[in-house]
């Protein structure tokens, strides 16, 4: 049976989620939580609280089999609350109606979004040929895609044979190694580092690195680690260290294939409020550290 | 000769004395400002009746318009001349001889420059500047050959003062174009306009990219369909002006053009529109354009006595005529609003099918319609999507969706670019200001134009959202410029005041990002 995936997002024109012109596909649901999140209403799944349904302005949103007491709902298992999803009350969602105003994703108060679709491959699919032939490829991103990765077997075996190339937008928290079936339909993963050091990596995303890095090293051995990212935020962690020292570590591999390393400025845009203190680093600084990388054999941005 | 009134000629007179007095105006754009007063005066045409009361009238009843090309054509509107013999054979008339070196050659197409006419007074094409340029570079460095293409390419924008003025890249990749456009972004000038002719068969990843990069620092070059041109009108042809495709050793007479829009205003009905208004119009247009054609190679003389005919480096059998229109966009919007239909141009299906009758109706009308003097076109004229005239209010450039109507995706903008492009061999043209993100990304853009050539797109420009270069309609001003003009200052460029007017009349400064 076709896997359902939970889609946030179709973006059909993407210049920022890899190589050419691609069409990125955002799953919805995050094992990690980053304090600098630049969608947090991807991390979590709806629990289908109905705050949204009343500050909806075009009706898009609604109630399907409305309960009669939602007062002990918690968004602490989104896996459980997903199955309950069906059981009981849900928020049903009304693509053509919507205006992508936001007045839902502002309401929300358990981070997550009731603008997802349940999509299968072949429904992903049919969204993605719209744009052939004007797009080279589709990369998957999140939330972290890997959580829903029985939907991303199958959306990839397609897309392949329909001659696209498929990249992986992750956190790395997904082991590769052990996952030969999704390796083999993935063309490349493009990794999120998001601190080098074990300490600074769990302050930021609540987890440890150790298998992201192990992964990134496995990925590069395969040749299939065509970008990694650091976001750069003063203040937060020593954003020089971390692209150097993951640099270091990558520099080995490069002769199997080439890396890019995009330096991403951290900016305040999207990001909750509370965790909206940060400061946008400044041009010198990430000049700085797109030279460091680049006389390490890496091709590098800044974004 | 044709007597006109006394009050005419007073007009006229004052005319050319504001002309004269001038503030905003340089000597050069006096000089062709006066000359066209002058053969406002001419009444020499055998037009067709019931023409004037489709042309002389004010801008929002006008259903044909003549771009201003006077009234006594003293030459063709655009020329194209075959720059490789020149190049090959040199000049009798200029006492040029063939060039030997790359200084010479460069030297030369100048001095040539300055003797081709055009509507505008200045060359609207100045050849395929990389297969011409390329020949000279044998045992020259990048270095020199880079300072000498540099020089002449500032020549070109400060003494050709008007931005259609065309130059043509690839399909083949030179080294030649390859310093080119590393002068161009580095001069972010207005002129020339260039053009790439692309076919991913041939012109390969690195040449295409160096082109998006250029494009992506001053507005240029453009992207044309080389194999679709190709297969219309030949291996030998151009892209000139704007963006129109013409053959090389040849040109077009003359372009007029339909606004839509206006004559959809004339009718009651869709059906009365298909059937009788729009046929009406068509009718007289092409008659119009018939009566200034055979003026110019009758009566005018100038395949007689200029010496680019006289040479051989044009010959009257190599030109047409280009039959344009504006407004098909408000043209379909109107007749949905007088039916009561839901639906405008650009987001819905059934007025984009409208659209598409309506061309078809003109296409049909243009393959019907036989003057003997379009020998490059088997006595056709070919179809032109215009791009508009500064004063043009609520008119869309030939087939466009209007600026502020763009679909919410890019994708969906292009799929109704698809249906239109390929009614206009002698040219069209979309333009997407693309946001600087995509610095990083190259790639994005070439893979629009693979896409978009594999689906039957023609022609596509690109710029940077902030860019100083911008393409207005199809040429390219400096804003920086225009803000010069808007200041009450001189500027040296004749399309920079175009530029301006559009910018306040037709929203080009307001194109949806993508």
């Amino acid at each position: 049976m076709a896997t359902e995936a939970l889609v946030n997002k179709i973006i059909p024109f993407s210049s920022v989620d890899g190589p050419g012109n691609r069409t990125a596909i955002f799953l919805q649901g995050c094992n990690f939580d980053c304090l600098y999140c630049h969608n947090p209403e991807t991390i979590h799944l709806c629990v289908s609280c109905g705050a949204c349904v009343e500050a909806c302005p075009v009706q898009a949103l609604t109630w399907v089999n409305e309960p009669e007491d939602m007062s002990h709902v918690h968004h602490s298992d989104g896996a459980w609350q997903e199955k309950n999803r069906l059981r009981r009350g849900h928020v049903a969602y009304d693509f053509d109606k919507c205006v992508l105003c936001d007045a839902c994703i502002k309401t929300c108060t358990h981070g997550s979004s009731p603008r997802i679709r349940h999509m299968t491959a072949e429904q992903v699919m049919e969204a993605v040929r719209h744009q052939v032939p004007y797009i080279r490829g589709i990369t998957v991103s999140g939330g972290e895609c890997t959580r829903q990765r029985d939907f991303l077997v199958e959306l990839f075996s397609i897309a392949r044979k329909e001659g696209l190339d498929c990249l992986l937008d992750s956190n790395g928290t997904l082991d590769f190694s052990k996952d030969p079936e999704l390796t083999a339909v993935t063309d490349g993963v493009m990794l999120d580092i998001k601190a080098y050091g074990a300490e600074d990596h769990r302050m930021i995303t609540g987890r440890d690195n150790g298998q992201v890095l192990s992964g990134a090293r496995y990925l590069a051995g395969l040749g299939k680690l065509p970008e990694i990212r650091t976001v750069i935020v003063p203040g937060l962690f020593n954003g020089e260290e971390t692209v150097r020292r993951t640099a270091e570590m990558l520099k080995p591999y490069l002769e199997i294939a080439p890396i890019r390393y995009k330096l991403i400025k951290y900016r305040p845009m999207g990001v909750r409020k509370e965790y909206a203190l940060y400061r946008t680093p400044d041009d010198t600084y990430m000049g700085k550290l797109k030279e460091m990388v680049i006389a390490m054999g890496f091709d590098a941005v800044i974004a | 000769m044709r007597q006109i009134s006394m009050d005419r000629v007073e007009t006229v007179r004052q005319e050319i004395y504001n002309t004269i007095t001038s503030l905003t105006m340089t000597h050069e754009q006096k000089l062709t400002a006066l000359a066209n007063h002058a053969d406002s005066l001419m009444e020499v045409l055998d037009v067709p009746e019931g023409l004037d009361e489709l042309l002389n009238v004010p801008i929002e009843k006008k259903c044909i318009c003549d771009l201003n090309e006077g009234h006594a054509p003293v030459r063709p509107r655009y020329i194209v001349p075959d720059y490789a013999k020149f190049l090959r054979e040199g000049c009798k008339f200029l006492r040029l001889d063939p060039p030997k070196d790359l200084n010479e050659a460069l030297n030369s197409l100048l001095i040539f420059y300055k003797h081709v006419p055009s509507v505008t007074n200045y060359p609207v094409f100045i050849g395929n500047l990389d297969q011409l340029i390329e020949p000279y570079l044998d045992g020259v460095d990048d270095e020199t050959a880079l300072k000498a293409i540099r020089m002449f390419l500032i020549h070109v924008d400060r003494t050709i003062v008007d931005s259609f003025c065309h130059a043509d890249i690839g399909p083949v990749p030179t080294r030649a174009g390859m310093l080119i456009m590393k002068a161009e972004s580095e001069l972010e000038d207005a002129t020339p306009n260039l053009t790439m002719r692309y076919d991913p068969e041939i012109t390969g990843d690195e040449y295409a990219l160096a082109g998006v990069d250029c494009a992506l620092h001053c507005a240029k070059p453009s992207f044309a369909n080389d194999k679709m041109f190709r297969s219309e009108l030949g291996d030998g042809y151009a892209i000139a002006s704007c963006y129109n495709g013409l053959l090389i050793g040849g040109g077009s007479f003359t372009l007029c053009r339909l606004l839509l829009n206006h004559i959809a205003d004339r009718a009651d009905s869709i059906e009365q529109f298909k059937n009788e208004t729009l046929p009406y119009v068509l009718d007289i247009m092409a008659r119009y354009m018939d009566a200034r054609i055979k003026f110019i190679v009758e009566e005018s003389n100038f395949f007689e006595y200029n010496f680019l005919a006289k040479e051989g480096f044009i010959s009257k059998d190599k030109f047409t005529a280009m039959y344009g229109l504006v407004g098909l966009a408000e043209c379909v919007n109107t007749l949905f609003e007088k039916e009561g239909k839901e639906g405008r141009f650009g987001h819905s299906e059934e007025a984009e099918q409208l659209g598409v009758e309506i061309m078809d109706i003109i296409d049909n009308f243009n393959k019907n319609h036989v003057n003997p003097y379009c020998k490059g076109t088997d006595g056709h004229f070919l179809l032109h999507a215009q791009v508009g005239l500064a004063d043009d209010v609520q008119t869309s450039p030939g087939t466009r969706i209007p600026i502020g109507e763009e679909p919410a995706e890019l994708i969906d903008h292009l799929k109704v670019l698809e249906k239109f492009h390929k009614y206009f061999p002698s040219g069209t043209g979309d333009i997407f200001p693309i946001d600087l993100t995509v610095h990083n990304n190259p790639q994005y853009v070439l893979d629009i134009v693979k896409g978009s050539f594999k689906e039957g797109i023609r022609y596509l420009s690109f710029y940077r959202s902030d860019s100083d270069v911008i393409r207005v309609t199809g040429y390219l001003v400096k804003r920086s410029e225009m803000e010069k003009l808007d200041r009450g200052e001189a500027v040296l460029q004749n399309t920079t005041g175009l530029g301006l007017g559009a910018s306040k009349n037709c929203k080009i400064l307001e194109r949806k990002v993508r």
